[in-house]
């Protein structure tokens, strides 16, 4: 059977030619200024605009920052960032419970919670406490690494007796000097700003060194030492350790120290001045025909 | 006259605006296509290290987009019916357009209908101060006398030739040089002012605005002939759909433009009519075994010409290549006699060189520069025009001669009456721009 129809192809287009819309369209599109507006602002426009109104009730605001807030705040409280310890190492233990005082923390704590550089200011506020270095391990242990400040001063004031360290920092009070006699003692106002030279000098002062009692701070300036017989040596301001040096010598050729004197004075580097005790004086006097009328002086 | 005058000047300013934006579009509006190229500008610095220099500036650009479609409601290289060639150059430009991926406002076109006349103008004038200024290179030019070129027709190229100095001849640029009388020689092309009207309206209905216009004879002979022909003296046959143009060159200007209103689409019509044959259907047979020298074996090489009547006979008709030799082969000759009586008229065997370059899509005929050569002499060469940068493989045969030389005329067109400075005394008597002048002259 055949179709009575001819079955005939469609219609060719003769006439390619775009309408007069589509051309300007084209022409439209092919602008820059219109490609970057519709590629580029177009969509921003319309993500702010959608941001914008989403945000716009503050229902809606305080729901997203809730959730959001409620993910965080599960998310840290898991298990495996729990602290539930704190190990003080490097302390005696009555430090080590100083610090986890200082510390403060109520365990179990999250470790993002832990502000770990603050409670390491607050531990080292601790006098007694040099450094100290503050890491969360795993297992939920929060370790605390000290290192102690070591006293190498007693410091007699009018409140009591402060130890401290070379750097002349308050290590800790001390109730009687005879708790620690190993120490060598200083005193006087602003002596612990000068416990570098205090040491240099008590180094340089090995030879009579059983015989000194302590240093004292004179003036905030100068140091005096102390020896045992009341006796006082008078330090200069400037270069004290050489000036020391030089007495000790002369104690050793001449036994300086071990004569009837007050105190011998260096503060003058050329010219030491001895003063003598009243009797010694007086003997010098008579033995160079100097007649003083019984004074003392 | 005046009116077009200003607008010539205008469209120079639109086309220098388009070369600063760097895209310009070029359309060739033909009979049988249109033919519509976009040239990209990217300035002299793109030229390579070949040691080529910048020649005829046609380094300076690229075609990036290029598109042709069968031209509809175009005549005689006239716009016949509007709407039809409006939606004819939307679709070249839409495609070139998409081609290239950007967007052209300005577009230069070049047709070759609307019966183009030559006119050679003199003018003479004394000079005020011995050395030749623009002022009086413009004040010659104006001297010249226009003869009446008819009601309703307009100038479309008016390019000075020619400058002579006193008894100095064959000057280029006689600015600064010193003489007593500067006389000028003109060359004016006119053309039916409506074909025009037309045609700006047209473009001015795809959204374009139009940068340039030049006629298509024109600028197919700078395209198609070699520099030392447009040195010599050559004319440039551009064998179109609807229309031939004819230019004629010497020291490298145009001095003659005509055209015969036939083509190839009349070849077509022929043996649309002998064979009776749809026009489709000739246009095939025309491009696949036309010829114009039949010899033996012709005779034994049949065509099929097929039909869609539904009666067998029509439809299983066979003709003879020499059959169809015959019927195209008087049309061939009569446009070819018809130009060599235009050059006859024009005086064309005077000129020193009488090269004759057939171009143009008819100019493919198998055998043409065989009868050409007959007819309009020995010195008959087919040409294809210059190669451009750019130009898609497709676009570079010899019926895009005027697309190319477009292309050309776009990039480094020749100076226009135009493009020189209106002489003094043409402003009118109470103009502004008269006083700036003055004061820009005394100051």
């Amino acid at each position: 059977m055949q179709s009575l129809t001819a079955r005939r192809p469609a219609p060719l287009r003769r006439d390619p030619a775009p309408s007069r819309w589509a051309y300007r369209m084209q022409r439209l599109w092919l602008t820059p200024v219109f490609r970057v507006l519709f590629r580029v602002g177009l969509p921003s426009f319309v993500l702010a605009a959608t941001v914008g109104l989403v945000l716009a009730d503050a229902d809606r605001r305080d729901a997203i920052s809730g959730g959001i807030a409620e993910i965080r705040d599960r998310f840290e409280n898991r298990p495996e960032f729990m602290v539930a310890l704190v190990s003080v190492e490097g302390a005696s233990p009555e430090l080590a419970d100083a610090v986890r005082m200082r510390l403060g923390l109520k365990l179990p704590l999250s470790s993002f919670d832990i502000d770990l550089d603050a409670a390491r200011n607050r531990i080292q506020e601790l006098d007694a406490i040099a450094k100290a270095d503050l890491a969360v391990r795993s297992g939920g242990v929060l370790q605390v690494t000290i290192t102690e400040r070591v006293p190498a001063l007693l410091w007699r004031t009018e409140a009591g007796i402060e130890m401290l360290d070379e750097t002349g920092h308050r290590v800790a009070s001390l109730g009687s000097r005879a708790d620690r006699p190993d120490l060598p003692l200083i005193a006087g106002e602003g002596a612990d700003a000068a416990t570098t030279e205090a040491l240099q000098l008590l180094a340089a002062a090995e030879p009579i060194l059983p015989r000194i009692r302590g240093l004292v701070r004179v003036g905030m300036r100068r140091w005096d030492v102390v020896l045992d017989r009341n006796q006082r040596i008078l330090l200069p301001q400037d270069r004290p350790v050489a000036a020391l040096e030089r007495l000790i010598a002369l104690n050793q050729a001449n036994d300086l120290l071990g004569r009837d004197i007050f105190a011998v004075d260096l503060r003058t580097e050329h010219r030491p001045v001895l003063r003598l005790a009243p009797y010694a004086l007086n003997q010098l006097r008579a033995a160079q025909g100097i007649d003083t009328s019984g004074s003392e002086l | 006259m005046t009116d077009l005058y200003q607008s010539q000047r205008a469209m120079r300013n639109m086309r220098r605006a388009a070369m600063q934006r760097g895209v310009i579009a070029i359309l060739d509006i033909g009979t049988s296509k249109i033919a519509c190229l976009i040239l990209r500008f990217d300035g002299p610095s793109a030229m390579g290290d070949d040691g080529v220099g910048p020649m005829a500036g046609q380094s300076s650009f690229r075609v990036i987009g290029a598109a042709t479609t069968k031209s509809r409601g175009v005549r005689f290289g006239e716009i016949s019916v509007m709407a039809e060639t409006e939606r004819a150059v939307r679709t070249a430009v839409q495609a070139a357009q998409k081609m290239a991926n950007v967007r052209v406002d300005h577009v230069i076109a070049c047709f070759s209908g609307a019966e183009p006349r030559s006119y050679g103008l003199a003018g003479e004038i004394e000079l005020e101060d011995s050395v030749v200024t623009e002022q009086d290179v413009a004040r010659a030019l104006s001297a010249c006398d226009v003869p009446d070129i008819g009601q309703g027709r307009e100038v479309l190229h008016a390019q000075p030739v020619n400058f002579a100095l006193d008894h100095r001849t064959g000057l280029g640029d006689p600015r600064g040089q010193i003489g007593n009388r500067l006389a000028t020689d003109m060359h004016l092309l006119s053309i039916d002012g409506t074909v025009v009207q037309n045609i700006l309206h047209c473009i001015q209905r795809c959204d374009l605005e139009l940068a340039g216009l030049a006629s298509s004879a024109y600028v197919s002979g700078i395209s198609s002939l070699v520099e030392d022909e447009q040195e010599l003296g050559a004319a440039c046959i551009d064998m179109g759909g609807g229309s031939t143009g004819i230019s004629v060159f010497i020291k490298k200007h145009m001095i003659y433009a005509d055209s015969v209103r036939m083509g190839g689409d009349h070849v077509t019509s022929d043996i649309s009519k002998g064979l009776m044959v749809p026009m489709a259907v000739a246009e095939r047979i025309k491009t696949k075994h036309g010829g114009v020298h039949a010899t033996g074996m012709d005779d034994r090489e049949m065509i099929e010409v097929g039909g869609d009547s539904g009666d067998w006979e029509k439809d299983r008709r066979q003709i003879s290549r020499t059959e169809l030799i015959g019927i195209m082969r008087p049309r061939v000759e009569e446009i070819l006699e018809e130009v060599r009586t235009r050059l006859d008229a024009a005086g064309f065997d005077h000129l020193p060189s009488q090269q004759i370059v057939l171009t143009g899509g008819a100019s493919q005929i198998p055998g043409l520069d065989g009868l050409a050569s007959r007819i309009l002499g020995q010195r008959v060469r087919l040409g294809r025009p210059l190669r451009v940068q750019g130009l898609p493989q497709a676009a570079t045969g010899s019926a895009f001669s005027s697309a190319v030389g477009l292309c050309l005329f776009a990039a480094h067109p020749q100076d226009e009456w135009w493009d020189f400075e209106i002489a003094t005394e043409r402003y009118p008597a109470r103009s502004l721009k008269r006083v700036v002048k003055w004061f820009k002259d005394n100051w």
